[in-house]
C-alpha cells in the first residue's frame, strides 16, 4: 500500500493570508465611476456616431474641413474633450478590472497595469492636446 | 411503476451488485476523476449504472463507490441537503448531489449521460475532493461571529421580528461552496473574497445586535471585496439553499455606498 506524502492536518489552519484591509474607498469609487460614466458615454457616443456616420451624407462629407468647423465651436469641442477622457477612463478602468481577473502572476499584472496606464495617458493627453492647440489654418 | 426495465443490457453489472429493481433505467454516469497517487491529471471515466426516477445522483455515486470501483472519492455526511458536503458541479452547473432527483435528469431521447465534476477554483485533492481551505480562508477573514461591545445581557440580546427578518435569508447558508466556486471571477482570481464569504458578512453586518459591521464593510470595500462581483447571477442559481446570493452582495454594495443600514 502507498502512503501518501500530503501532511493529515492544514498548517496553521487560522493563520490570514490576507493584508489588512486598506479603508480606501477607490474601488467603490471606481465602481461608480464606471456607471456614471457608462451612462454619459451612451448619450455622447450614440450621438457622435449619429453625427458622424448618418446625418448629413455621413461618414462622405468627414475631410479635414470638417473636422476644423466642428472644433471651431466650444460646444463640439467640451463634447469630444468630455467623450475622449470618460472614455479613456472608462474603457482603462474596464480593462484593469480585466487585468485583475485573469493575469496569474503578480508580475504579469504589474506590468500589463503599467502598459495600460501608459497608453491611456498617451492617448487622453495627445487628444486633450491636439484638442487645445489645434489650428484650422496649417498648411 | 410497473414500466420494465428500459435498455436491458445489464450484463456488465457486477455480481454483488442488488438486483435492477423494477423500473431502473440504465443511465451513464461520468465522472472526472483524479487519483494524485497515480494519475499525471484530471480524466473522466464512465460508468453504466442502473437508476431510479427516485434517486438522488448521490445514490448514483454510492452504487459506483459500493459496488463497481470503492476507489471513488467524494465527500457527503447528512445526504439530506443541510450538511453542505457534497457540493459537485453535476451536467456543468454546481449542485449538492443529495438535492438532485434523477427524474429531473433524464434524458428525453436516448440514454441518458450524467456528468459530474470537482466544484472549479479550488485544487482538487482526490476525485470530486477538493481542499476547501481557500474558501474557509476568505470565510474567516470576514469575521463570521457576532461581535459586542459592553456588559452582557443577562438575557437574550433583544431583537424585533422586523431586525431579525432583515438578515433572515443569509442565515440559510450551509457553507458547501457551491456559490463561490460557480462564480467566474473566483475562478479566474481566487483571492476575490466570494459569494459565500460576502453572504456570510451580510448576515452580520445587517444584525442589529452586532457591533463590527464597519469593519466587516472596510474588508469587503477592498480590492478582493464586493466590488469584483460582475452580478452574472451564476451564485444565485447554485444556492441549494436558495439564497438570493447576487441581491444579498448588492445589498452590501448599497450599505458601502451609502454607509447605513
Amino acid at each position: 500500500m502507498t502512503t501518501t506524502e500530503a501532511p493529515l492536518s492544514v498548517d496553521k489552519p487560522r493563520s490570514s493570508t490576507r493584508p489588512a484591509a486598506r479603508r480606501s474607498n477607490f474601488e467603490l469609487y471606481s465602481w461608480i465611476f464606471m456607471r456614471l460614466s457608462g451612462v454619459v458615454l451612451l448619450f455622447l457616443v450614440l450621438g457622435h456616431m449619429l453625427i458622424m456616420l448618418f446625418l448629413d451624407g455621413g461618414v462622405h462629407r468627414i475631410n479635414f474641413a470638417f473636422v476644423a468647423g466642428r472644433w471651431a465651436s466650444p460646444f463640439w469641442q467640451v463634447w469630444d474633450l468630455v467623450m475622449l477622457w470618460l472614455a479613456g477612463l472608462h474603457g482603462g478602468n474596464g480593462l484593469r478590472t480585466v487585468i485583475n481577473d485573469y493575469s496569474r502572476s503578480d508580475r504579469t499584472r504589474f506590468w500589463l497595469k503599467m502598459l495600460l496606464y501608459c497608453s491611456i495617458v498617451l492617448i487622453v493627453v495627445l487628444g486633450t492636446y491636439v484638442l487645445f492647440t489645434f489650428d484650422p489654418n496649417i498648411s | 411503476m410497473t414500466a420494465p426495465t428500459t435498455n436491458s443490457t445489464t450484463a456488465d453489472l457486477p455480481s454483488d451488485a442488488p438486483p435492477v429493481p423494477e423500473g431502473a433505467t440504465m443511465v451513464t454516469v461520468k465522472i472526472e476523476r483524479y487519483n494524485p497517487e497515480v494519475d499525471d491529471d484530471l480524466h473522466w471515466e464512465s460508468y453504466r449504472i442502473p437508476a431510479l426516477p427516485s434517486d438522488r445522483v448521490l445514490n448514483l455515486l454510492h452504487y459506483i463507490k459500493w459496488y463497481i470501483d470503492g476507489t471513488l472519492t467524494f465527500r457527503r455526511s447528512c445526504a439530506h441537503g443541510v450538511c453542505g458536503s457534497d457540493a459537485m458541479r453535476i451536467n456543468g452547473v454546481n449542485r449538492l448531489a443529495c438535492k438532485v432527483l434523477m427524474k429531473d435528469m433524464f434524458a428525453k431521447k436516448g440514454e441518458t449521460t450524467i456528468t459530474v465534476e470537482p466544484i472549479k477554483g479550488l485544487p482538487v485533492e482526490k476525485d470530486l475532493l477538493v481542499n476547501m481551505e481557500p474558501f474557509f480562508e476568505a470565510y474567516r477573514a470576514i469575521k463570521p461571529y457576532l461581535v459586542a461591545t459592553g456588559n452582557e445581557p443577562t438575557r437574550e440580546r433583544i431583537q424585533s421580528v422586523a431586525e431579525r427578518e432583515r438578515f433572515d435569508d443569509t442565515t440559510k447558508c450551509i457553507l458547501c461552496a457551491a456559490c463561490t466556486t460557480s462564480c467566474p471571477v473566483y475562478w479566474s482570481e481566487g483571492s476575490y473574497f466570494g459569494p459565500a464569504a460576502i453572504v456570510n458578512a451580510h448576515r452580520f453586518i445587517f444584525d442589529s445586535r452586532d457591533e463590527a459591521a464597519e469593519e466587516r464593510l472596510d474588508i469587503l470595500n477592498d480590492v478582493d471585496g464586493v466590488w469584483r462581483c460582475r452580478t452574472t447571477f451564476n451564485c444565485t442559481d447554485a444556492c441549494p439553499r436558495g439564497i438570493q446570493v447576487t441581491k444579498a452582495i448588492q445589498e452590501v454594495k448599497r450599505a458601502l455606498m451609502f454607509r447605513r443600514r
